[in-house]
């Protein structure tokens, strides 16, 4: 039984891992293929580093809308996460999280070309010239990101304490302090990860970005999907293994902090 | 992004609240306007388009004696730009000679109702490429469940410790891009890539794999296999351990305990991951370009390549059609797993 | 004593369910008043109208006989110990107790000397730096006690604040609270279920039920001249019986004829009469007034519980001295032993021990309506 148990968990990790192994070792290919080795090189990582070039480019323009996405996501999720958590249940709050539902069921492709609808329809009825541009992909970001940080606060706000909020209340605070003195630490938590998955989700997107994102403005993904119909070179590889590196470590860090203060705990 | 959705269920406050002040009913208005404008009215704009026709016309203007003339002519039948130029002049009174053209073009916009396009959906090709969606979709569930289930629960009863680190492995591909995830696979499965390679080197092969059912499934399943695994995991590590250890006083052997009572507690975890593979999976567009090289045309593509067009040939609207159609079958399949499952806690509830 | 916190006619709704019902009541300065009841009888919410947290529908609630019924609970000179103490869990003891100082802006030097003071108060001079979560039960109530003090309140709210505690702890915890109630010479109201926890602590205990006050009155007021059954059977222990009052100082239950002390009631009304387990005297059945079928006895260390059927009516017994099931036994009631009410809503409800079971008495009494959100378990 336990052994048949490792045995499937590695062919699982096995083939979760296999793309990312050949992913990993093409990166260091001395040639331009990505299926045939012809010796190891660190060329198209000098060539990253060497900076320049549409890849970088994208990859800053990834992470600026990354970033400002999942802050502009994280306000307004929160914001209405507490709104719907002080709203009686009834037809109100049901109806927010049903709509707030919509983006996570519907399939990205749906959501993009509904978001890519509405923008032509905009842009038809200011006479712009171009549907989709910065704004737009930023719009449907945040639309896309709102739903995960409620997901993430709301939890948190209905297992908080709420005669914390009265006890504050009672020693003297006005509700505004009582929130940010004794609601947020006990929520910041669930906003922390809100934020991280906003962010993550962001710069991985692509179905959603290539129909809202217009040519003043290329991400990552979608700059990679564009090339892939021609050729990929090595040089993706690289940079994708970058990221894992760094996601890795950050991984790392992370679980880290989190077991120290498990022990922490459990020491008591 | 999984662990989310799947473990989204909270204690309910039995407890009563004071009426909502209108400062804190404000804090409700910016989302509801996002959410209304964001995505209520886009859901709405594909219902619209779906059931619109596309109106080209030509757009003309010109100058003719001192005279500025603007025209719109339909740009019905074989009518060419330089024939719509001719037609503006002469329907001014003005010889195509004497006028000076200042402007020019092919225009687009939304006509009357129709159901045309409703009826492309309903063209061979189309349906063809749903059934092919729903069939491959279905069989990447299925297998992703065989797979997962039986991981999940290795998972949730190894080490604290172990677990975390595995959740962490398991998470890490999910942060990989999926496009650069699928085109290394499908490097792997071309036809002088890795396995055909090992193939040779057996003195086997080659084997095409790329352009295969199996190839587009396999992509499928891979992208999506930590979606069934996370809520599964999730459910299974929350059963109390002295429930297994009753059930095995209670005389139950390993299949028993398996049947009688993992099985039955896990269903919301189980139901979660079936809607959160079948999802993606049915809509797709890039795994089937990727893995079959363009050869298998499921229902995402032909979305794809229809907006890809814009308004030529009616592209928005057929597109929009068929993703109200897709949007459709989505509710309707993910409406009929949550039947099965009478907990709403671990299932998304639409 | 002046009177400081006056509730008039105070009603409170809750889904259209009424749980308070036009409360009056009048909480004296330096006194320690107990609201005790049953679950969902309306006295935490009482409580938490008087904080602040609750808006009364009608009726209003005045400070020194000022009307502050719509003044927040932050703007009031009373500070609330709540049950599950909520203390702040970022927050070390000594912030914790520091809380409300801090608030206000007071100066460092005034903030240590205070919260040192409030600690010593409480006895925890030592934990100033501990975590909340490193407290055990008894500890961390009596931060909670600390920091409800430190803003110096005219009054102290406690809400079933020994709930959480296990027994030994609670009688310590009952001491602590008196000391310091009488330490620091402020009214406190006193929220609790545990008629017992009631009796030995408080100056005055107010009897709730159903959303209304049904007895206000010192301890020994209470369990001498209950007003009516729902009291007499929430206080002790009690049998109650139907009876008449055929003139002054004379009653009849149990179809005997008694002499008792009760008088001033209409020539034959009927009545509920009160008689306590202990002031029963168990005595041979010739000279026994009443005559009965020992049907269960339990041994409690200070005395005997026996129960005695006396016509289908089962009886509460509490004597020293040992008996055997199925013995014929008489019972002699002195005339100071029978206590007279008047009929109520609640008579017929309580004092037959065919089902003695305090936990089957508590289920039962669930049924009763709870709706306003008490969290009294």
């Amino acid at each position: 039984m336990k052994t048949l148990g490792r045995i499937v968990s590695f062919l699982v990790y096995f083939f979760l891992y296999a793309p990312l192994l050949v992913m990993i070792v093409f990166s260091f290919n001395a040639g331009k293929s990505t299926s045939v080795f012809s010796g190891f090189s660190l060329r198209w990582y000098g060539e990253l580093f060497s900076g320049g070039g549409m890849l970088i480019e994208c990859l800053r323009n990834s992470l600026l809308l990354a970033v400002l996405s999942a802050l502009i996501a994280t306000l307004i999720g929160t914001v209405a996460a507490i709104g719907i958590y002080r709203l009686k249940k009834g037809f109100v709050s049901g109806a927010i999280l049903t709509v707030n539902n919509i983006p996570l069921m519907n399939p990205d492709i749906v959501t993009g070309v509904s978001m890519m609808l509405l923008f032509v329809f905009a842009a038809g009825l200011f006479g712009a010239l171009n549907a989709t541009n910065f704004y737009t992909l930023l719009i449907a970001h945040v639309t896309f990101n709102i739903p995960y940080v409620i997901l993430n606060v709301l939890p948190k706000l209905r297992q908080s304490d709420p005669t914390l909020y009265e006890a504050a209340l009672d020693l003297g605070c006005t509700p505004q302090k009582a929130f940010f003195k004794v609601t947020m630490p006990q929520i910041t938590s669930g906003i922390l990860a809100g934020l991280l998955m906003a962010f993550t989700l962001s710069f991985d997107d692509f179905v959603i970005s290539y129909y809202t994102s217009g040519p003043d403005f290329v991400t990552l993904p979608v700059y990679i999907y564009s090339l892939v119909k021609k050729t990929v070179k090595p040089n993706i590889y690289a940079l994708y293994s970058i990221i894992l590196v760094a996601i890795l470590a950050l991984l790392v860090v992370y679980n880290a902090i989190l077991s120290r203060s498990d022990t922490k705990k459990e020491g008591n | 992004m999984t662990g989310a959705k799947a473990g989204a269920s909270a204690p309910v406050l039995t407890e009563k609240k004071e009426k909502t002040s209108l400062g804190e009913k404000l804090l409700n208005a910016p989302y509801l306007l996002w959410s209304a404008v964001f995505i209520v009215v886009p859901i709405l704009m594909v219902v619209f388009y779906a059931f619109s026709e596309t109106v080209g016309y030509y757009e003309i203007s010109f100058t003719a004696g001192g005279r500025e003339y603007v025209c719109e002519l339909p740009a019905a039948g074989d009518l060419t730009l330089e024939g719509a130029k001719e037609q503006a002049a002469a329907r001014e009174g003005v010889s195509p000679a004497e006028a000076v053209f200042t402007h020019a073009s092919l225009e687009y916009r939304s006509g009357g109702f129709t159901l045309s396009n409703l009826k492309e959906v309903w063209s061979p090709a189309s349906r063809r490429a749903m059934l092919l969606s729903f069939l491959y979709s279905l069989a990447a569930t299925a297998i992703s469940l065989v797979i997962a289930y039986p991981f999940a629960y290795v998972l949730s009863r190894s080490g604290a410790k172990s677990q975390r680190i595995q959740m962490l492995l398991i998470m890490l591909p999910m942060w990989m891009n999926m496009l650069v995830r699928t085109y290394s696979w499908q490097q792997i499965l071309e036809n002088n890539g890795i396995i055909n390679k090992a193939l040779a080197f057996l003195g086997l092969g080659p084997a095409t794999m790329l352009g295969t059912s199996g190839a587009v499934i396999l992509g499928m399943v891979y992208n999506y296999l930590p979606y069934m695994i996370l809520p599964i995991y999730t459910v299974m590590s929350k059963i109390d351990v002295s429930l297994l250890e009753a059930a095995d006083d209670l005389g139950c052997n390993w299949l028993q305990k398996l049947w009688r009572l993992i099985l039955p507690l896990s269903v919301p975890g189980i139901i979660s991951g079936l809607i959160m593979v079948f999802v993606p999976s049915i809509s797709t567009f890039y795994i089937s370009q990727k893995m079959s090289n363009g050869m298998i045309k499921l229902v995402g593509d032909l979305i794809e390549s229809k907006i890809k067009d814009q308004w030529a040939g009616g592209g928005l609207n057929v597109g929009a059609a068929m993703s109200l159609v897709l949007m459709v079958i989505i509710l309707i399949c993910t409406f009929v797993m949550n039947r099965f499952s009478d907990d709403d806690g671990g299932g998304m509830v639409v | 004593m002046e009177r400081f916190i006056e509730l008039r006619g105070v009603s409170k709704i809750y889904d259209g369910e009424k749980v308070l019902d036009n409360i009056d009541l009048d909480i004296h300065d330096k006194e320690f008043i107990t609201l005790l009841g049953p679950s969902g009888c309306g006295k935490t919410t009482t409580l938490r109208i008087i904080a602040g947290f609750v808006r009364p529908d009608e009726g209003n609630l005045y400070f020194n006989g000022q009307d502050v019924s719509e003044v927040p609970p932050y703007k009031r000179p009373v500070n609330t110990v709540f049950q599950r103490y909520a203390l702040f869990p970022h927050l070390n003891v000594f912030e914790n107790v520091a809380f409300a100082l801090r608030l206000r802006g007071a100066p460092e030097e005034e903030v240590q000397r205070r919260v040192r003071e409030m600690l010593e108060l409480v006895r925890l001079e030592n934990f100033a730096k501990r975590g909340i979560a490193k407290l055990s039960g008894g500890q961390q109530q009596r931060v909670a006690i600390a920091r409800a003090l430190i803003s110096g309140p005219k009054c102290l709210l406690l809400d079933e604040p020994l709930a959480a505690l296990d027994a030994k702890l609670r009688k310590d915890m009952q001491a602590e609270l008196r000391r310091l109630q009488r330490e620091t010479g402020i009214t406190f109201i006193f929220v609790t279920h545990d008629q017992e926890e009631a009796l030995s602590m408080s100056d005055t205990v107010v009897v709730m039920a159903n959303g209304r006050i049904q007895q206000i009155g010192s301890p020994t007021d209470i369990y001498n001249e209950p007003q009516n059954a729902f009291v007499a059977d929430f206080i002790g222990e009690s049998n109650i019986l139907d009876g008449v009052m055929p003139a002054d100082r004379r009653c009849r239950f149990a179809r005997t004829n008694f002499e008792c002390l009760d008088a001033g009631f209409a020539p034959n009304e009927p009545v509920d009469i009160v008689i306590r387990p202990e002031d029963v005297d168990v005595v041979s059945p010739e000279r026994g007034m009443l005559r009965g079928t020992v049907t269960a006895v339990t041994f409690k260390g200070v005395h005997y519980e026996i129960i005695v059927d006396i016509d289908n009516f089962k009886w509460m017994i509490q004597s020293t001295d040992y008996v055997g099931v199925g013995e014929n036994i008489g019972l002699y009631i002195e005339p100071d032993a029978i206590h007279v009410m008047k009929k109520s809503e609640f008579s017929g409800l309580f004092g037959d021990y065919s089902s003695f079971s305090d936990e089957m008495d508590e289920e039962n009494g669930e049924t009763e309506p709870s709706a306003d959100g008490e969290a009294e378990n």
